[in-house]
């Protein structure tokens, strides 16, 4: 495959499967037929669907483009797919940028954010009170792929340095 | 126990006054500029009396406190960086004598471990250190209980001033040097803040537990510090809106410390207000313990300092 590496993304498909030998397998296949890159397999054995199957989550990585054609392969191969997405299965990640945020090209920053790191820039506020040329501050809502939020953050703090910015990250363990 | 209390500032003053009532007895109080030793127990109202009067507790020198006969010695001389002289070399004399230590000053700990528990296992002593980290708090305790290898990690929000500071900034959205100044009128803040607000506090406290974690190792140095001075009210108004703030937390475990203003929700666990602090040990059975309360402060860090002389081994 020669897509950009940077383009890939994190999808979350949940199926359900009949209690067979070889189901999960059969399952499987046109994933990775595909080109998706299975990342985990959540096979919730002994909660069933309304409807007597079992339930499963796989996370995978492919393209945007690709996704689609995988789903539509899953449907084909004759598997239940109930829901497929990306949104959902996205971590949110809040960070801070402290500096001179104007200065140095806040809109460059925002670009680079999304070309260093596999994560989307889903909201931005800016609080500049001192006008351009001051230390201003901005919040950052990202969206990031399962089990990227630790490559995300390194990548913002070199960012951040590179720029002469303060980043200040999240303390993420409130949830545990 | 007889003690021997090194330094005579709020946290030794305060040892010097509640021992009795723990059981033991001064037999020796030394501050920078002299001592008072009494083998059959000092009057510390009256040694603290002459300290108000001519500033000092006594004409005697520090080293004859040093070789006064205690069963345990308080080092509770201000935190010193690099060598933690003087308060090591207090300490190594109570250890050359087999006497038994109890620390309140960080250096030696943070510092200079290794050569601390070097000297510790060629005595009959025994050392002990809660009150370095996180005042009234039993953060070494409590991991010494679990069992540094069923520790996974810690953290915690470890300085009182920046603490008040960041959370007075958020509450009123007031910038940090006006807030600073209000610190310093009341008292919470020192005339020179910079080891608070730097984060240097903070790092010290995460380096002794990272030092209880990994059995030694670490010095500030390996320390990764970043502190709140130059944070704008500005972040704390945006991170408010997000229903987050900023908190200064260190964290450490037996592969490194990092101390920084990091977002936390802003009505978790991490987000005490005021001087509060607050340490949150990760253990493998246990689960997450989270234990908050005054940090600093005489009579409460003096709390820690008794406990520990309590766990003391009788000395034979």
């Amino acid at each position: 495959m020669s897509e950009d590496v940077a383009d890939v993304r994190a999808y979350t498909v949940r199926l359900e499967l009949v209690d067979e030998p070889g189901e999960l397998l059969r399952a499987l296949l046109p994933i990775a037929e595909n080109g998706g890159n299975l990342l985990s397999i959540f096979h919730e054995r002994g909660n069933l669907t309304p409807r007597g199957r079992i339930p499963v989550e796989v996370d995978l990585e492919c393209p945007p483009h690709r996704f689609e054609t995988v789903v539509a392969a899953l449907r084909e191969a004759g598997v239940n797919v109930i829901q497929a997405g990306a949104d959902r299965y996205r971590e949110e990640l809040v960070v801070l940028l402290v500096g001179d945020l104007i200065g140095t090209d806040l809109s460059d920053t925002l670009s680079r954010v999304e070309a260093d790191t596999s994560a989307t820039v889903v909201d931005v506020s800016l609080s500049a009170p001192d006008g351009a040329g001051g230390r201003a501050s901005a919040m950052l809502r990202l969206a990031a792929a399962p089990r990227t939020v630790t490559d995300t953050l390194a990548a913002l703090a070199d960012l951040a340095a590179a720029k002469g910015l303060r980043l200040v990250e999240p303390v993420e363990v409130e949830a545990a | 126990m007889r003690l021997a209390v090194i330094g005579a500032g709020s946290v030794g003053r305060a040892v010097a006054e509640l021992a009795v009532e723990y059981g033991h007895e001064v037999v020796a109080l030394a501050d920078s500029t002299g001592a008072a030793v009494d083998d059959d127990g000092l009057d510390v109202a009256a040694a603290l009396g002459r300290k108000g009067e001519t500033g000092s507790v006594g004409e005697a020198d520090v080293a004859a406190a040093l070789e006064a006969d205690y069963d345990a010695l308080v080092e509770a001389t201000p935190t010193t960086l690099g060598d933690a002289e003087p308060g090591f070399g207090h300490v190594a004399r109570a250890l050359e004598r087999d006497r038994h230590v109890v620390l309140a000053n960080k250096g030696p700990v943070a510092e200079r471990y290794d050569d601390l528990r070097a000297l510790e296992a060629d005595s009959a002593g025994t050392v002990r250190f809660e009150a370095t980290v996180a005042g009234a708090i039993p953060a070494v305790s409590t991991i010494l209980d679990q069992g540094p290898a069923r520790v996974t990690a810690v953290r915690g929000v470890l300085n009182g001033t920046a603490n008040f500071i960041l959370t007075r900034m958020a509450a009123e959205g007031l910038a940090y040097d006006h807030v600073l100044a209000e610190a310093q009128d009341l008292g919470v803040a020192e005339a020179d803040p910079s080891f608070d607000v730097d984060g240097t506090d903070a790092a010290l406290k995460c380096v002794i537990v990272a030092n209880l974690l990994a059995g030694g190792g670490f010095s500030l140095a390996d320390a990764e510090v970043a502190g709140i001075a130059d944070l704008p009210g500005s972040a704390l108004a945006l991170a408010a809106e997000e229903g987050r703030t900023v908190r200064l937390v260190g964290e450490a475990t037996r592969d490194g410390v990092r101390v920084g203003p990091r977002l936390v929700p802003q009505h978790g666990t991490l987000a005490v207000g005021g001087t509060l602090n607050i340490v949150q040990i990760e253990t493998v059975h246990g689960g997450r313990l989270s234990l908050s309360g005054a940090g600093a402060g005489g009579p409460e860090t003096a709390t820690a300092v008794l406990a520990d002389v309590g766990r003391l081994p009788a000395r034979s």
